[in-house]
């Protein structure tokens, strides 16, 4: 029992030196960049980049448009399904899948080809046509873990209970989904916002193809024009990742842990 | 479920249109798409059926482009699962500190997400020409990476960039596979007198290897669509296949729109082929993890 404790410290340290090493280099190279001493230099011309604000802002606002696309998209085709339809939850399974089996790079290829200037749904034929293309291929991209993370929210509730009470006491469909069921699913909702967030926001592949300001073509950009910058880019990058990702796990502890009888 | 077929007819029309956006997103943004590119592989510049495409991609070029493409994929993903599953079972079942755990847990979700651009730039800071680790090695230790054929911008560069969000995929993915495994089978096995290794040999892999398995298909398809990192790390130095399709969407470098249609053909069948694996090895490995 002894050696067993033995080999898993030495893999968790072996391990946690091959994760910690890099994050250490490279915030040590970014702070390289003023001869012979350590300064902050190169987030100070960062920030002083009007480029790196306005692709940030650009990418954080097609972010947030991803999720509010994302939400209704998903939330009321997960509510009915569950409670009505069951028979098309293997399509949804199916379809949630799709986009981790077809890479990002082919599916812009076939939106380029297929809304193209001259196409019946012109998208690409101007800019706001575009900016929306965009937003919904990372809707695309972020299906996935937008539906898990719907589909876990509403499995901890009684959707079907809550339902019929909201009923019996006169509330439409509607009123149903925006005060009954969204609230319950609240904390569900933002961890895939979340997710969708870190996803999006450094995302270069589509962003570069269409053509659009956004973050990740500016990193790129950046890496190959820039010595120390790319560097504390990076480090800035990991820092976003990390808030998005602590964020979920600050609201997994607000979560409901109980599952509905139902289920 | 039997009010459902007891309900009027009239509530089907609202059920169905709540569920609308989701269909209509799913035929505009990831049906017809592939549809579209399907087709194109098997059309030529006139509009006629043709096998031509298909048969365009087995040129030295294009093949050796799949090829790299698949051995990193291979690589990174087969590495990524085995330090990913020593790692998970370090903490799980190592009797490490319980913090430990979830901090590996949460640096999981982090590092996996990590990806892309800003990831290339780390291995740049870390592992180039002027990295941290190459000067100290060279400083420090007296030992030259590059001289010794050691690149970055290479195979075994990219795999290695590439655990960085290999291994914690495969840590978040096979622990709950890991904590499935009872500990009641854990004490039957040694009331039968069998020691660690025999647990592990004839219980422990035999029931998490079907995750592992379906896990190594998941990081392999991550790995095989992957273009971001490979693109800010190597630019076009490194001929993988998101890179050459990459080139040929932006400024068709193929010179032949249909033959480009058929690569990116080629990267679906690849990957629907790993993901079909995990499916069924999925459904599998479920049957042990009630």
């Amino acid at each position: 029992m002894k050696s067993q404790k033995f080999w898993a410290w030495l893999v968790f340290i072996l391990g946690g030196a091959y994760f910690i090493v890099p994050l250490a280099a490279t915030f040590e190279f970014s702070l390289r960049m003023r001869r012979g001493e350590y300064s902050f230099d190169a987030y100070a011309s960062v920030f002083a980049d009007p480029y790196f604000a306005s692709s940030f802002t650009y990418s954080v606002i097609v972010g947030l448009f991803t999720i509010v696309v994302g939400i209704l998209v998903v939330v009321p085709a997960v509510y009915f399904v569950r409670l009505r339809m069951p028979w098309l939850r293997p399509f949804m399974e199916f379809v949630t899948l799709l986009p981790l089996v077809i890479p990002a790079l082919v599916l812009v290829y076939g939106y380029i080809r297929l809304y193209g200037s001259s196409s019946l749904i012109p998208f690409t034929g101007s800019v706001l046509g575009t900016d929306i293309l965009l937003t919904c291929a990372y809707v695309t991209l972020a299906l996935p873990y937008m539906y898990r993370a719907v589909d876990n929210g509403m499995r901890t509730i009684d959707i079907g209970t809550l339902t019929e009470a909201a009923q019996i006491a006169g509330a439409n469909q509607l009123q149903i989904i925006g005060q009954i069921i969204l609230p319950n699913i609240l904390i569900a909702i933002l961890s895939g916002a979340f997710l969708t967030f870190a996803i999006v926001i450094g995302e270069f592949t589509i962003a570069s193809l269409l053509n659009r300001p956004a973050f990740g073509p500016y990193l790129v950009g950046i890496g190959t024009n820039r010595a120390y910058e790319p560097a504390a880019l990076a480090i800035i990058s990991f820092i976003i990742t990390w808030g998005a990702m602590g964020m979920i796990n600050v609201l997994g502890r607000f979560a409901p842990r109980t599952s509905a009888r139902t289920d | 479920m039997t009010d459902t077929a007891a309900k009027p007819h009239r509530r089907i029309p609202w059920d169905s249109l709540a569920v609308l956006p989701f269909v209509i997103f799913a035929v505009m943004f990831l049906f017809l798409p592939t549809l579209s590119l399907m087709g194109a592989a098997f059309t030529d510049r006139t509009g006629n059926f043709t096998f031509e495409n298909i048969a365009g991609l087995f040129t030295d070029q294009i093949l050796a482009a799949y090829w790299i493409s698949i051995r990193i994929s291979g690589a990174s993903a087969i590495l990524g699962a085995l330090i990913g599953l020593a790692l998970t079972l370090a903490i799980i079942r190592g009797k490490l500190p319980q913090g430990l755990r979830s901090a590996v847990m949460t640096f999981s979700g982090v590092a996996s997400n990590f990806a892309g651009v800003p990831l290339a730039f780390a291995f740049i800071a870390t592992l180039g020409r002027l990295g941290l680790v190459t000067i100290i090695l060279k400083t420090v230790f007296g030992f030259d990476m590059y001289r010794s054929g050691f690149n970055l911008f290479s195979f075994w560069g990219l795999t290695l960039t590439y655990l960085y969000f290999q291994i914690p995929l495969m840590v978040l993915t096979i622990a709950p596979a890991i904590d499935g495994l009872k500990k009641e089978w854990n004490e039957a096995a040694q009331t039968l007198g069998a020691n660690t290794s025999q647990f592990w040999r004839y219980i422990g892999f035999p029931i998490l290897w079907p995750s592992v398995l379906g896990t190594l298909s998941l990081l392999f398809a991550n790995a095989f669509g992957a273009i971001a990192t490979a693109w800010a790390l190597t630019g076009s130095n490194l001929n993988i296949v998101t890179v050459l399709l990459y080139n040929q969407i932006r400024g068709d470098a193929l010179q032949n729109p249909g033959l480009g249609a058929a690569l990116a053909l080629g990267m679906i069948v690849i990957t629907s082929l790993a993901n079909v694996i995990y499916l069924i090895v999925a459904a599998r490995a479920e049957r042990w993890m009630k």
